[in-house]
């Protein structure tokens, strides 16, 4: 048999059925918008925290109402669970950019926003991610990758002067989770570090699934390191601070974005007090509409993981490219979004030529009577 | 009716199928979109996994927990071989063998020490073995950067013939051919020759002894079956298909972290042979189809919740996992011996309770 | 000194954990020959029901002291966890006991991603935290840090262990489960009920699954819906290490694990001038698991058993 004319017949097949798929007119355009996170597995509180941030900002903007070329447009999350995993990321970014979604806020982890993006590219679809850190996630060149978030790069540069500076330390211990995300923080944390000319005496490791971090404080504590710098998240963060006191290892303890969250409070409990920890962006309170942003966010979803507001602030950013561009194309919403210059609760979001957000501040914060209290903000 | 028409024609049934798996991603790609063409593709890849671990336990019957080591070697070697992350760009033709060969070896090594094991230690050193390696690639970023660790090694090359690679979208014969396609034939192509392996293996004397190892290793031992060096080829074999099946996923994706090679990789795999029917290649085949497919389509109970109930009332991503393991727990209870047993085994499960406790005992006799 | 003295106190608590967990395994191992998989779903389920108990008993009444409270807690997570052990031998294992060993081992993945998933749904996808309730008072031996829970929790393992010993060696009810692991049909026929000796196998376990679940979660201050697989494949891992069935066995497991994986990440780093460090202290526990097994492949106190034909 002739293969040629089966699969003729079948694109013929193929054409016939999308013909059906068309929908009929309406006054209002449907544009939709997906949103990528882990929803299942350990890292789904997070994930969620991410669709509810995104979620919030759709449903307020539609909520005002959004006319792109003359249209009222209504905007419609489609919120997709990656699991973490690099492969279901490859399969969801496929599918959404089949459902004709015209633009991704997602995804979580650097492991899975980095393949994906290949398929948003390839889509000519723009994908702005709340939270993945890693370098490698724009230094791809791809037009249509940004983030909100600042990089591992610039993070970790302002931990590291920190830690050397204001907190004067010179005995430097670092521990990460041997996730992308912690191990990329903890080691351009440790070369700001060691740049600064502090020491580092111990270099441990755990991972994102451990609650026993006793062996490696003991080990840490033999080399009496006047502080501890963690790279990783909350779940980790909250039960190693407890472990440290127990052990009688008095150093202080610094840590990024993944620990500065009100999960951490509850999880150290007493022995949160005086840790401190950075997150990129303007603290919250300190925003025009930030601690209304809390208010509106945690009366509906319940308290904010850690990347809620980044989200939120991507989708915002989102719509201002499409109200510049007038339309919801992602052609033009593309071309749109280098001159981003939009006001977000998490700050001043502008992109460079990477995607990546400039001059984003970064700010410290510190446990004073079991809240997180603003030390200061790097620019 | 139908299969009366086709078992008396095999010739027509043959070419029948021969088309539809021709024509295939053109038909899901227009009825469900290009996301499916994709998990064809994974449905493809985990078909030549689950046939290579079948090797391992469907036919020798060791209880190997640690399969998805030799598809991250695999997945490795491409990456090394092929990426910027070397600074090397061999052709695929030349690094799939030798991924593929790499992780023979290492089953090998993974072999030897365990020839004394039996079932649940076997399983477990296995297991531990599996985990070995995926801790191996996360860490051997310093001091010498091997593995770019958790990071991953991205912009892994795609499979090209000379100039032609598979990547983005080509027109060929009129016709729009993605990436996802073009690696749909060369998957497709890849798992024939696999499935033909895996079918002349059981039939040979090789898979005869395979088969005695498995009811009995003691009296396979007794009837001069060299049970070392057999148990050693079943687990290099099975390694090299993992290899195999590896060094595909890395050119497919173009990016690989050591998160793609976790120890629910492995279980999935195992899950996948039990369901369709241990140590039958149809089973086997249709095990991967249906545990590749099933998460992917449960992604759609928010649509049918819609349509239903005008509103989507439990989160579907909530749903998913909840009704994957529900199934697993119901198909083994429903049927243990897999929903396309090989004749043998049916009969043992469907045997007087004497030759099923005689099974049972000689089966995955744990006590070594 | 003291880093080593401390480093042994860090193994041997983490080990009395992977021992309370370990002893499940490893009795319905015993009886059955069946790698229960869920059971540390059980655990995980245990710690949950008893925080919430907790949260209702702290509501309730605060005054009360914090050790009465979580004792509050464990007395609600143990019927619990033992009606779910309970349910789980009935509905999912029971019916497949003549079928080969493979088809329940799936059967309890997949009630693990059940389980795992419900309790998602009911508790949420968050670290919960456990409440600072029970005393922490520090003492210091030869230098090195131990707390009251710490030593606690190492002598309930210890009890447990040898509470169970006592059970299966001479009670009735172990009497009858020693004659089922050997052989289910003599033990039919010498009038000892099969079916009860296997659920009351599982009601033990699930109890003391309870009993682990919230002391891990007392302990580490934090409970999770996946917290149980990681630590259900340690406390396998450990009772495979000591001889799967042994009770013995899997107290010994446990305990060398913990302290295999203390020094392993303690150490690795020195011995080794920085070249392998603290990430791999799950390569040297699987090593040292591997070792043992290819020189003695019934585990360290697992009888041996000449090949059936």
């Amino acid at each position: 048999m002739n293969i040629g004319k089966i699969s003729l017949s079948a694109s013929i097949l193929a054409l016939a059925l999308a013909g059906c798929g068309e929908k009929p007119e309406t006054g209002t355009e449907v544009v939709r918008i997906g949103s990528v996170a882990p929803l299942t597995g350990p890292q789904a509180h997070l994930g969620k925290d991410n669709e509810n941030g995104a979620r919030l900002a759709i449903d307020e903007i539609n909520a005002k109402g959004l006319v792109l070329g003359g249209r009222p447009v209504k905007l419609e999350l489609i919120g997709e669970d990656d699991q973490a995993d690099p492969k279901t990321a490859t399969i969801v970014a496929q599918k959404l950019s089949d459902q004709g979604v015209k633009a991704v806020i997602g995804h979580l982890n650097s492991g899975t926003t980095i393949p994906a993006s290949k398929y948003y590219r390839d889509a000519d679809i723009p994908q702005i991610s709340p939270s993945a850190t890693a370098i490698a996630y724009t230094a791809q060149g791809y037009r249509t990758a940004y983030r909100v978030m600042a990089n591992d790069e610039q993070q970790g540069r302002v931990l590291g002067q920190f830690a050397t500076g204001l907190m004067g330390a010179k005995r430097i211990a670092v521990i990460d989770d041997r996730t992308a995300y912690g191990q990329g923080l903890a080691d351009e944390f440790e070369k700001a570090a060691r740049a600064a000319g502090a020491q580092i005496v111990a270099r441990e490791y755990t991972n994102d699934r451990a609650t026993d971090f006793t062996p490696i404080l003991t080990s840490i504590k033999g080399k009496a390191p006047d502080l501890v710098f963690f790279g990783g998240m909350d779940p980790q963060g909250g039960p190693m601070v407890q472990q440290m006191k127990r052990l009688g290892l008095n150093a202080r303890y610094l840590g990024g974005d993944g620990i500065q969250n009100a999960n951490f409070l509850k999880l150290a409990g007493a022995d949160a007090e005086g840790v401190t920890a950075s997150s990129p962006g303007l603290p919250l309170e300190a925003m025009p509409g930030g601690p209304d942003f809390r208010q509106r966010f945690e009366s509906r979803y319940g308290q904010i993981q850690v990347y809620a507001p980044y989200a939120y602030d991507a989708v915002q950013v989102l719509a201002a490219a499409m109200r510049r561009a007038d339309s919801a194309d992602p052609a033009k919403v593309l071309a749109a979004l280098p001159q981003t210059d939009h006001q977000g609760v998490t700050g001043q979001i502008r992109f460079d030529a990477k995607g990546d957000t400039t001059g984003g501040a970064v700010t410290l914060y510190q446990v004073k009577n079991g809240a997180w209290v603003v030390l200061e903000t790097v620019k | 009716m139908i299969m009366g028409f086709f078992r008396k024609h095999p010739q027509i049934a043959f070419v029948l199928l021969a088309a539809l798996l021709l024509a295939l991603p053109f038909l899901v790609g227009a009825g469900l979109g290009k996301s499916w063409v994709r998990v064809l593709d994974f449905v493809l890849l985990y078909v030549i996994l689950a046939l290579g671990l079948n090797i391992v336990v469907g036919y020798a019957g060791l209880l190997d927990l640690g399969f998805v080591a030799f598809y991250a070697l695999g997945a490795y070697v491409y990456a090394w071989l092929a990426s910027p992350h070397f600074g090397l760009h061999l052709p695929f033709w030349a690094v799939l063998p030798l991924g593929a060969a790499l992780a023979g070896v290492f089953g090998v090594l993974l072999g030897t020490p365990t020839l004394r094991l039996r079932g649940d230690y076997l399983a477990i050193v296995t297991l531990g073995f599996g985990e070995i390696i995926r801790i191996f690639m996360n860490n051997l970023n310093a001091p010498v950067n091997i593995t770019n660790g958790p990071q991953g090694i991205n912009l892994i090359d795609p499979v090209a013939f000379g100039g032609f690679a598979f990547a983005g979208t080509h027109t060929l014969l009129g016709l729009k051919v993605s990436a996802a396609h073009l690696y749909y034939y060369l998957f497709l192509a890849f798992t024939l020759a696999t499935i033909f392996v895996a079918m002349r293996l059981q039939d040979s004397r090789i898979g005869r002894a395979w088969a005695a190892i498995r009811e009995d290793e003691v009296a396979a031992a007794a009837m001069g079956i060299n049970t070392r060096n057999v148990k050693l080829l079943a687990f290099a074999m099975g390694a090299t298909f993992g290899g195999l099946a590896g060094g595909l996923f890395a050119s497919f994706q173009g990016f690989i972290s050591p998160e793609s090679f976790n120890l629910l990789e492995s279980i999935m795999i195992l899950c996948m042979i039990v369901l369709g029917g241990m140590g039958h290649i149809p089973g086997v085949i249709l095990g991967a189809v249906l545990l590749t497919v099933l998460p992917e389509a449960l992604r759609h109970i928010g649509d049918i919740q819609r349509a239903w109930l005008g509103q989507v009332v439990v989160d579907p991503a909530d749903l998913r996992m909840l009704l994957f393991g529900a199934a697993l727990v119901l198909m083994m209870l429903y049927r243990p011996e897999g929903l396309i047993p090989s004749r043998q085994r049916k009969r043992e499960f469907h045997a007087e309770d004497s030759v099923a406790e005689q099974e049972q005992a000689s089966l995955y006799d744990a006590r070594g | 000194m003291d880093i080593f003295v401390q480093q042994l106190i860090n193994g041997l608590v983490l080990g009395s954990i992977y021992a309370l967990v370990a002893l499940g395994y490893t009795m319905v191992y015993g009886i059955l020959e069946l790698i229960n998989f869920a059971h540390g779903e059980v655990t995980m389920i245990g710690a949950m029901v008893a925080l919430a108990a907790i949260g209702l008993i702290m509501g309730a009444a605060p005054e009360l002291p914090g050790l009465v409270i979580v004792l509050g807690g464990v007395l609600v997570a143990i019927p619990a966890c033992m009606l779910l052990g309970f349910s789980i031998e009935r509905l999912a294992y029971r019916p497949l006991r003549r079928a080969p060993r493979l088809a329940p081992l799936i059967t309890a993945i997949g009630i693990s991603i059940v389980l795992q998933n419900v309790a998602m749904l009911v508790w949420g996808r968050q670290y919960i935290a456990f409440p600072p309730l029970l005393p922490q008072g520090r003492h210091e031996i030869l230098g090195a840090h131990i707390t009251d829970l710490q030593i606690f929790i190492v002598l309930l393992s210890v009890a447990i262990m040898l509470g169970l010993w006592f059970t299966v060696r001479k009670t009735r009810l172990g009497r009858a489960m020693r004659a089922t692991a050997q052989s289910r049909e003599v033990a039919e026929l010498m009038g000892v009920n099969v079916n009860t000796v296997i659920s009351a196998t599982f009601l033990i376990g699930s109890a003391l699954a309870a009993i682990a679940g919230v002391m891990v979660s007392a302990y580490y201050g934090l409970a999770h819906y996946y917290m149980g697989f990681m630590l259900g494949l340690k406390a396998f891992s450990a009772a495979v290490l000591g001889g799967i069935g042994n009770i013995a066995g899997a107290m010994l497991g446990g305990f060398l694990l913990g302290v295999v994986e203390a020094l392993g990440a303690g150490y690795i780093g020195d011995l080794t001038g920085g070249f392998l460090g603290s990430h791999y202290q799950d390569v040297f526990a699987f090593f040292v698991l591997i070792l043992v097994l290819v020189f003695r492949p019934s585990g360290l106190l697992g009888e041996r058993v000449a090949a059936r034909a």
